[in-house]
């Protein structure tokens, strides 16, 4: 906020400019000010220029800074780590947790096993939620109403009541410790990306597909050649999102994978934590490795997750 | 004949379009069916009865609802997680908010500055708790040394049993970046006219604020509210991995102030392998999430205006 002070005492009233959406916090528009010598009123729009800057910077900061210490305590000898108070910037920069996080965990073992369910899943979602959501919005079948509404009761159901007896599932089929209960699941569809690209394909228009009805297209014909390339973006969309949500995932590695063969990076931090908890430089080390890949997947798709979650905001 | 030609043709048609329409659909019904319907009614049914993973379940009526209603443990981790509900929620909607509010400002630089706020709730769960297991150290951690920059107390967050819960809320309000997007569109959809007609009767910002934006969001609001309800009822990760212990797999942190509900069913289910117990607790969380999304719901025609959309 600093910067921001000197010109707005200088212009303690500034002159209305063009007001966004925005505003009302920070704005401090008064339209019955006299107007002011050019000069002083480029002062004080500098002023709220600065206002607004160092605001973003604030919330930047506090979103961003927990990023920072994560990085650098990564780079931190382990004298400078457990030095009290606690220093920023490292006194000297050394490799040497990225070199201990590797040689004490089989980093790339779990990062295999890890991308290998992370495409699975992929692939199974991107095989069944457009299948439904099509069903759901083009074709005008007895019952698809009733099953939207289906569709969307079962997100407002907690997990907590399936968890139990789809274990049990997985249990009595000796799945327990296999990737099945963490990849069939996708094939049968999603409901808030069945819901997402539904709600993109309504928006089609009808005409495309009725014109290759006529020329005698079969309907999977129609899906396959008409619908999946029209429904490209809907699609891009949801896979960043199942992504990202298998990337992240730790509760059902935690409940289903006990064999460190199969771990995933979220169970690997887990039980390498259990193990060299103390260990915060290789931790730090680790966790920056893990954290990148979600990174560049959301950097490259930021387009696509914007727009999703608007989509959810606006049902 | 013409006529009955047709309505064979046209019933011909509907059943064509029905087979199709399932077809196409086929895939969630039958995850419906096998992961949502079936676990629903074998839910119920286990949590009346004593099961064990080893032997068949026994059937013992309303035992497991007493016993919760006996047992301290749950009432502690019940009312952990209404407290994170009842403070959580409200920090929510207001850090959200002012967020959307602030990146919606005109400053160059903004989609940038969107991504690093939203970066968090992309993060693995695990990075969260273990960085901010760091950040929360009581000797080494930034969070106190900031504190004791600024000549605030320092609480010993991690082994304190009257701050675990705060710093649990702590970490889940560092993963607003949801809601906030979700504000952010809503601020985009307010109608431009009514901030100039405003400004023109001469309503200052705060008046702008109270009487423009706040009604025209309020939907979104009420969205916001349902959404971050039913999370924070079933919070699960974060208080698991800021409360683990390295030698005991079923912490709930000092004092238990961290134990949620949903880390006291894990408990429950995969540490005690008491199925039954679980399952009990399973079906009161979903009538506890109900009634409180029921009061949200009509509370909140007082409040929620349905304007021009």
């Amino acid at each position: 906020m600093a910067p921001a002070k000197p010109a707005a005492q200088i212009q303690p009233r500034p002159d209305s400019e063009p007001v966004t959406a925005a505003e009302p916090i920070t704005g401090q528009a008064d339209h019955a000010a006299p107007r002011r010598k050019p000069a002083l009123r480029h002062l004080g729009q500098a002023g709220r220029a600065g206002t607004r800057i160092a605001a973003v910077v604030v919330v930047v900061a506090g979103f961003a800074f927990p990023f920072a210490i994560m990085v650098t305590t990564s780079f931190k000898t382990t004298g400078d780590i457990f030095h009290a108070p606690p220093r920023f910037w490292p006194t000297s920069w050394t490799l040497a947790s990225f070199q201990a996080a590797f040689s004490q965990m089989p980093f790339w073992h779990y990062l295999g096993n890890t991308v290998l369910l992370c495409l699975l899943n992929v692939i199974g979602t991107l095989v069944a939620c457009p299948l439904v959501a099509y069903s759901l919005a083009k074709l005008g079948w007895r019952g698809r109403g009733p099953l939207l509404v289906l569709v969307l009761a079962t997100m407002m159901l907690p997990p907590q009541v399936t968890l139990i007896p789809i274990y049990l599932i997985w249990n009595g089929l000796h799945a327990v410790n296999t990737y099945w209960p963490l990849v069939v699941p996708a094939f049968c569809g999603t409901p808030f990306l069945i819901f997402m690209i539904r709600q993109f394909l309504i928006s089609l228009p009808d005409e495309l597909i009725e014109a290759a009805r006529i020329d005698g297209a079969s309907e999977l014909r129609i899906y396959l050649k008409v619908v999946l390339p029209l429904a490209r973006p809907a699609l891009a969309t949801a896979a960043v999102f199942q992504f990202v949500w298998t990337w992240t995932d730790f509760l059902n590695p935690l409940i289903y994978l006990n064999d460190p063969g199969k771990y995933t990076l979220s169970i690997g931090l887990y039980n390498f934590f259990s193990e060299h908890g103390v260990a915060w430089g290789p931790l730090m080390a680790a966790c920056v490795l893990f954290t990148i890949p979600a990174f560049v997947i959301f950097l490259a798709g930021q387009r696509y997750f914007v727009e999703g979650i608007a989509t959810r905001g606006f049902k | 004949m013409a006529r009955r030609d047709l309505m064979a043709r046209r019933s011909r048609t509907q059943r064509r379009q029905l087979l199709w329409g399932l077809a196409f659909a086929a895939p969630w019904l039958i995850g419906f069916a096998v992961f949502i319907a079936w676990p629903i009614i074998a839910s119920a049914y286990y949590s009346l009865t004593n099961f064990n993973l080893f032997q068949s379940p026994q059937f013992v009526g309303t035992a497991n609802y007493r016993a919760m209603a006996a047992d301290p443990v749950f009432w502690k981790s019940l009312q952990n997680t209404l407290y994170l509900t009842a403070v959580g929620v409200p920090l929510t909607l207001l850090l959200s908010l002012g967020c959307a509010l602030v990146l919606n400002l005109p400053v160059r630089g903004q989609p940038l500055y969107r991504a690093l706020v939203y970066l968090p709730t992309i993060v693995p769960v695990v990075v969260t708790g273990y960085l901010w297991r760091w950040l929360l150290n009581v000797q080494y951690g930034y969070v106190d040394r900031i504190l004791a920059l600024m000549h605030l107390p320092q609480p010993d967050w991690l082994e304190n049993p009257s701050w675990g819960t705060q710093a649990v809320l702590l970490v889940t309000l560092w993963t607003v970046g949801g809601p906030t997007i979700i504000y952010l569109a809503a601020l985009k959809n307010v109608p431009r006219e009514l901030y100039e007609a405003a400004r023109v009767d001469g309503a200052g910002a705060v008046a702008r604020f109270r009487h423009i934006t706040w009604p025209t969001i309020s939907p979104v609001t009420l969205f916001q509210v349902v959404v971050s309800v039913i999370a924070y009822l079933q919070i699960f990760t974060q208080p698991y991995l800021l409360a683990q212990d390295h030698l005991n797999s079923s912490s709930g942190g000092p004092g238990n102030s961290m134990l949620s509900y949903s880390m006291y069913l894990f408990q429950n289910a995969f540490v005690y392998l008491k199925m039954g117990y679980a399952s009990a607790m399973a079906w009161v969380l979903f009538v506890v999430t109900m009634a409180v999304t029921a009061v949200v719901l009509v509370t909140s025609r007082r409040w929620v205006h349905y304007g021009s959309r």
